[in-house]
């Protein structure tokens, strides 16, 4: 059974009848990794904001449902949603050089979650904080703890988001881009923490990326995205052996190769965009909601 | 590393002080208006004049008449007030606490009201409420604060008059008092029967001064808490099961205050310069009122005392100012 379970979700540009979101349905197994990829503006991000609860205001659901381990989340007060997003989902962040609140220490801001939202205690929450902190690999809690974001590297950040995110056991965890702004070197020790991270923890994994080499690395499943469009669902290991839409293949065809650095890339053909353009302009054709 | 900014600080507010204080004692100087001629009757002799300009000192250049003085002043001596002939620092000292406590009284009104103005506005921003406090706000921003001193005197102390409009405290409950900062000590004394009749009396000038100061404030930090509400570390706290109130109190707010800060300090040396009017409105026994006496009896040390005194709590203000910005800024402390 999928803990996470998304139906027929369209996101409209708030006030009109532009679509963000198609009918877009996913399901997200518990401590399964599923990759959302996509071009700029397919709509990937989207779908992690839509199901934490945090679509900006210009944004809108029209319809659809999200449910989280069977409950629906659109249907629910919004101040019980929140709360129970709090507890069961949380954020990996994309920009940890923005992601944290500047004048706050660490501490808190790792355990205000666990007071606030869990009501745990404080000790037992700040005994968390160093625990946590140790499993993505910082050696000096305490000090980090006591820190300022500001005194702290942007890949140290970024290990402290991540434990932040673990930190109050959530059953899903959305994980928007969380190394496109770090440093390349950075980046790979980052995707490996998340990965090992997730494989202890068990967490299900939403993982969203335009980078199908990082989908290959952590991902079992993925999702192609088309201008909000779900344009192939599928298993990882199938998908690289034999994509089933043509926009998937042109896309693994973009991919830069580590084994072939200096090879021409290959844009996508403007056929297959044509081609995946008309089946979006068919969906908002069908589309009936007033 | 904090002591020598420090000391930097201390030394370039002598500086300015020093150069306020030649440029009132030259200009009060130069411009037309003779204290002298004040005080003699009509037909004194010009022999007369004289002993009397040598009495104070004012036959003498402008720069030996500024030396003169500027040693005085070192010693503590600010001179003799020349209408009253008492001495200048101890007239001035008598009416500052009054100023003070209703510059503050103000000050804290407007952050209380500018606050909640901006609060309530990102709160529901967006909406109709919002568009209405903007109104209100610009309406508040256009009218100088002696404005809404003559507003409030015809609601309040014609009209409906629920408060008093003259004076700082009923004149019969002053021997009551041990010092001159009647408010702190009804406060500390626990007399609030003392303290209700001084706040009858001083609310009224207190938001005269804080409404114009209250809207910039509601203004500026309602921006920058909207700005802030769509960084990431905002959106971060939402996806922990935060709501709006707590996000806006508890994530934006003491970011987005800091602008609003160093705002505060500049508008309050403004606000201390607008009790002068609203002094005089109001009859209010402060220093403002009393500057407008010595300007029109051409006392020159008792100008020259007042605006000293101004000079150096406009620094003294912009001084805190730095440090509160300090303390509020992590990133600032280790710079």
């Amino acid at each position: 059974m999928s803990f996470l379970k998304i139906r027929n979700l369209s996101v409209v540009l708030r006030g009109t009848r532009h679509r963000l979101l198609r009918d877009v349905s996913l399901d997200v197994a518990a401590t399964e990794v599923m990759g959302l990829v996509g071009e700029s503006g397919a709509g990937k991000s989207m779908i992690g904001k839509a199901v934490l609860g945090i679509l900006p205001r210009s944004a809108q659901v029209v319809s659809g449902t999200i449910e989280m381990d069977g409950v629906d989340l659109l249907s629910m007060d919004p101040r019980r949603r929140r709360a129970l997003i709090g507890r069961q989902a949380a954020l990996i962040p994309q920009d940890p050089l923005t992601a944290l609140n500047p004048s706050r220490r660490i501490r808190p801001q790792i355990t205000d979650r666990l007071v606030d939202i869990l009501g745990w205690d404080r000790a037992r929450a700040n005994t968390r904080a160093e625990e946590i902190l140790h499993e993505v690999h910082i050696a000096a809690p305490e000090r980090v703890l006591g820190s300022y974001p500001h005194e702290l590297s942007g890949g140290m950040r970024q290990r402290i988001l991540i434990a932040s995110a673990f930190a109050a056991e959530p059953r899903l965890i959305v994980a928007d881009e969380p190394t496109t702004a770090l440093d390349v070197t950075v980046q790979k020790q980052i995707l490996k923490l998340i990965h090992e991270m997730q494989a202890q923890h068990g967490t299900a994994l939403l993982f969203v990326t335009h980078d199908l080499g990082v989908v290959a690395k952590i991902c079992q499943r993925l999702t192609v995205l088309y201008g909000g469009l779900v344009v192939e669902e599928a298993d990882v290991r199938a998908f690289f052996r034999a994509p089933v839409h043509a926009y998937s293949r042109a896309l693994l065809a973009a991919t830069p190769r580590h084994s072939d650095p200096d090879a021409d890339l290959t844009p996508v053909p403007e056929a297959v965009i044509a081609a995946v353009q008309d089946q979006v302009l068919a969906a908002d054709r069908s589309w009936t909601h007033a | 590393m904090f002591l020598r900014r420090f000391l930097t600080r201390i030394a370039t507010t002598l500086v300015t002080l020093f150069g306020v204080a030649v440029i009132v004692f030259v200009v009060i100087r130069v411009v037309p208006g003779d204290p002298i001629a004040m005080m003699l009757p009509p037909g004194a002799t010009d022999a007369d004049i004289a002993r009397l300009q040598a009495l104070y000192g004012l036959d003498k250049s402008i720069p030996q008449q500024f030396v003169i003085w500027l040693g005085g002043v070192l010693h503590g001596d600010f001179g003799t007030s020349i209408t009253t002939r008492q001495p200048v620092l101890g007239l001035v000292l008598s009416r500052l606490p009054a100023t003070l406590e209703l510059s503050i009284m103000a000050l804290v009104i407007a952050v209380v009201l500018g606050g909640l103005m901006a609060l309530t506005g990102t709160r529901l921003r967006d909406t109709r409420t919002e568009g209405a406090i903007d109104v209100a706000n610009g309406m508040a921003l256009s009218v100088p604060d002696f404005l809404w001193g003559l507003v409030l005197i015809l609601m309040f102390g014609v009209l409906w008059p629920v408060f008093s409009i003259s004076g700082r405290v009923s004149p019969a409950l002053v021997p009551q008092f041990h010092t001159d900062f009647f408010l702190f000590e009804s406060v500390l004394r626990l007399r609030f029967d003392l303290w209700l009749d001084l706040v009858g009396h001083m609310l009224m000038p207190a938001v005269a001064l804080a409404i114009p100061l209250a809207a910039i404030i509601g203004q500026l930090l309602k921006q920058s808490l909207k700005e802030t509400m769509h960084l990431d570390y905002v959106t971060l706290a939402r996806t922990k099961g935060y709501g709006e109130n707590h996000v806006i109190t508890h994530e934006a707010l003491r970011n987005a205050i800091l602008p609003t800060l160093t705002l505060i300090g500049v508008q309050f040396t403004f606000l201390i310069g607008g009790t002068v009017i609203i002094e005089r409105l109001f009859s209010y026994e402060g220093l403002g009122n009393m500057a407008i006496d010595a300007v029109i009896n051409r006392d020159l040390p008792l100008i020259q005392g007042i605006v000293l005194l101004f000079a150096l709590l406009f620094t003294l203000v912009n001084l805190c100012v730095d440090l509160l910005y300090a303390v509020l800024n992590p990133r600032l402390r280790h710079a």
